[in-house]
């Protein structure tokens, strides 16, 4: 059949090849050179053609002949290019000697395009990249749900305070903190083998004392004051923003960092006295 | 003190029976008219059924209270009789049902102590070496993953933070392993949330990957405290297994060995159901005299204290939870690395099986 009636048939009636897309028309035939569909580029409809196809990174020189056009099977005649740019150009120029020009130009063009992709095809497989993966969300949602779980079975607050305590009775801490622990364990150990009574009595002298101090609330109050104001002076960041309540509790008695601060305040509050300026204190106080 | 006590409670006791029995023939009467009750999930009005389900649900409630109630009693009366007190039931719960572990490890597993003492952590560990720790991100990072790092940095003294730029991971590992960092955190981001923490032991440590889920900022926390730039002290809770024991001396060997205990700072890392909880607090011990008001009649009104030591929290953030995903011999490598550990969704099929 000839070409120009393989190529009428091709462009007026039907080619499962062409693609026509906004850009232009486009053939899907492997052995296409270019890509595109018209007349010099179709495989189909020109007996004198060659191309270069890629099988896994190696490029072969494709060619058929109008000799050969009776044959399917023996229609294109393939040889092996060699990796090396210059020795594949050189050989293509072999081949292709007394082939059309315009051919040798495009299959030259589209050496060097594969070249160039094979190159970075290569490149960017060495490179590590991420990989995308896919998040199940059944099992995500589970796992949060568990999660929940965990956490209120951890009583982590709770936990923590216990850790830290137990810490603090091994004697982590050494001689930072001054708890008298000996003696609230011999307390203990005393109330277990019944000796209480004694020890409750003078616990009842005690309890005396601190009743005598509710009594005094409202005098108590103004003290706070005071020790509030000493405190946001020095002691600001210290436990303050803990909770509201610990400033009401009895200061400890051992702790020196503690008592320091104990004295910065009343030494505030004397000086407050003897100025008796008490715009100054009041707004120290706000 | 006690008898009076029963006296007290003995009649209301008897009331509660009584009216328990006047309810149960209250019950019956309508039962004895209707020979089969049916199964509310049988009555296909929907207003009777909630109501005989509600009935059903309240009746076994009460019978519950009143079998604890008879238990209670029972145990006192024991106590009082000097006879044995019958034990006290335990809740079921997923912890003490966990699946034996064989390698839950034992306090006297010399073995353990032994690999222990050759493992990559054991120089940081053991304070040959101050740990330096290298903090990076993926290669976009946005969202609430700066704060996070910076928060993070406040919590892990001696940390570092590296811009990641377009740097291989294996790139920076080897950076780092020039510049004597002991390791190196990525934090990973998923659509401008943090989503993965990755932990490389240098110089040829294991790496863990963990899944971050449920962060929570400084800011977000309410009445948060700030840190101090104190090295805190750290608290490993339940890293019971091999697998567990790895893991927590790699997030032992993030921290410096010395902690500075003035600072009151304590970093926790929790373990539980194989999620690991990281909580960030400031802590304070308290002497509370703590009162307790004597039930007796005859003192009424008189007060006992007991002094007790009290340690109070605050937390200063982030919050967190990490769960392992996998941990691999060596540093990063996901194409020819070798893992020791990957959880694969098969682990999964019981859920009173863990791992760490």
């Amino acid at each position: 059949m000839s070409d120009d009636v393989i190529w009428h048939c091709i462009r007026h009636n039907h080619c499962s090849f062409m693609a026509k897309i906004e850009t232009g028309i486009f053939c899907r035939n492997p052995y296409n050179a270019t890509g595109i569909c018209n007349r010099s580029s179709c495989p189909l409809a020109n007996s004198r053609y060659a191309t270069i196809r890629d099988h896994d990174g190696v490029f072969y020189l494709y060619m058929k002949t109008a000799e050969r056009a009776h044959l399917p099977k023996k229609l294109w005649e393939r040889v092996k290019l060699p990796r090396n740019y210059e020795k594949a150009m050189e050989i293509i120029n072999k081949h292709l000697e007394f082939w059309p020009k315009l051919l040798v130009h495009k299959i030259k063009q589209r050496l060097t395009k594969m070249t160039q992709y094979r190159i970075r095809m290569r490149r960017l497989q060495l490179k590590v990249r991420e990989k995308i993966m896919t998040v199940p969300r059944k099992k995500t949602q589970r796992d949060l749900r568990r999660l929940e779980k965990a956490e209120k079975a951890a009583q982590l607050d709770k936990s923590i305070e216990s850790e830290l305590k137990e810490r603090l009775r091994k004697g982590v801490y050494g001689e930072i903190y001054n708890f008298p622990f000996k003696q609230f364990d011999t307390i203990l150990d005393m109330e277990k083998d019944e000796l209480a009574p004694e020890i409750e009595e003078e616990e009842e002298g005690e309890i005396e004392y601190v009743e005598g101090d509710d009594i005094e609330m409202g005098d108590m109050d103004d003290m706070e004051d005071f020790e509030g104001f000493g405190d946001e002076d020095d002691d600001g960041d210290e436990d303050d923003d803990l909770d509201e309540p610990a400033t009401k509790k009895p200061k400890l008695p051992g702790s020196d960092s503690r008592s320091k601060i104990g004295r910065k305040s009343t030494k505030v509050i004397t000086e407050v006295e003897e100025d008796e300026d008490r715009g100054s204190r009041q707004r120290t106080r706000m | 003190m006690a008898r009076e006590d029963r006296k007290r409670r003995q009649p209301d006791g008897d009331e509660a029976a009584d009216e328990g029995e006047r309810r149960g023939r209250r019950d019956k009467r309508p039962k004895e008219e209707k020979p089969a009750p049916p199964l509310p999930s049988e009555i296909r009005n929907k207003e009777k059924r909630s109501e005989v389900y509600a009935k059903l649900k309240r009746e076994k409630k009460a019978q519950k209270r009143r079998l604890g109630r008879e238990r209670g009693q029972a145990a006192q009366r024991a106590a009082e009789l000097g006879e044995e007190v019958p034990e006290k039931q335990v809740p079921r719960t997923i912890e003490n049902t966990r699946e034996p572990d064989e390698t839950v490890c034992r306090p006297d597993d010399q073995e353990l102590f032994a690999g222990n003492d050759a493992d990559e952590f054991n120089a940081v560990l053991k304070q040959v070496v101050t740990p330096k720790v290298l903090i990076t991100t993926c290669r976009f990072n946005s969202g609430r993953g700066p704060a996070f790092i910076k928060e993070l940095m406040q919590v892990i003294p001696n940390a570092q933070y590296v811009n990641r730029g377009t740097y291989d991971l294996k790139k920076i590992v080897e950076y780092a392993n020039n510049r004597e960092f002991t390791s190196v955190m990525v934090v990973h981001t998923n659509r401008r949330e943090p989503d993965a923490l990755l932990i490389i032991n240098l110089p040829e440590g294991p790496t863990a990957h963990f899944k971050l889920s449920k962060l929570v900022l400084r800011k977000d926390i309410k009445n948060h405290g700030n840190p101090t730039s104190h090295k805190p002290e750290l608290v490993l809770n339940n890293f019971t297994t091999r697998l567990g024991h790895r893991v927590g001396r790699m997030i032992q060997s993030l921290f410096p060995q010395d902690p500075n205990f003035r600072g009151r700072r304590v970093v926790t890392f929790h373990n539980q159901r194989d999620y690991i909880f990281f909580r960030h607090h400031r802590y304070i011990f308290e002497e509370k005299e703590k009162k307790i008001v004597s039930k007796d009649k005859k003192s009424k009104g008189e007060t006992k204290t007991e002094k007790q030591i009290n340690c109070r929290l605050q937390e200063c953030g982030p919050r967190f939870t990490l769960k392992l995903l996998t941990l691999q011999h060596g540093t990063f490598d996901t194409k020819s690395g070798e893992y020791e550990w990957v959880h694969k969704p098969d682990l999964d099929t019981s859920r009173r099986r863990f791992f760490l």
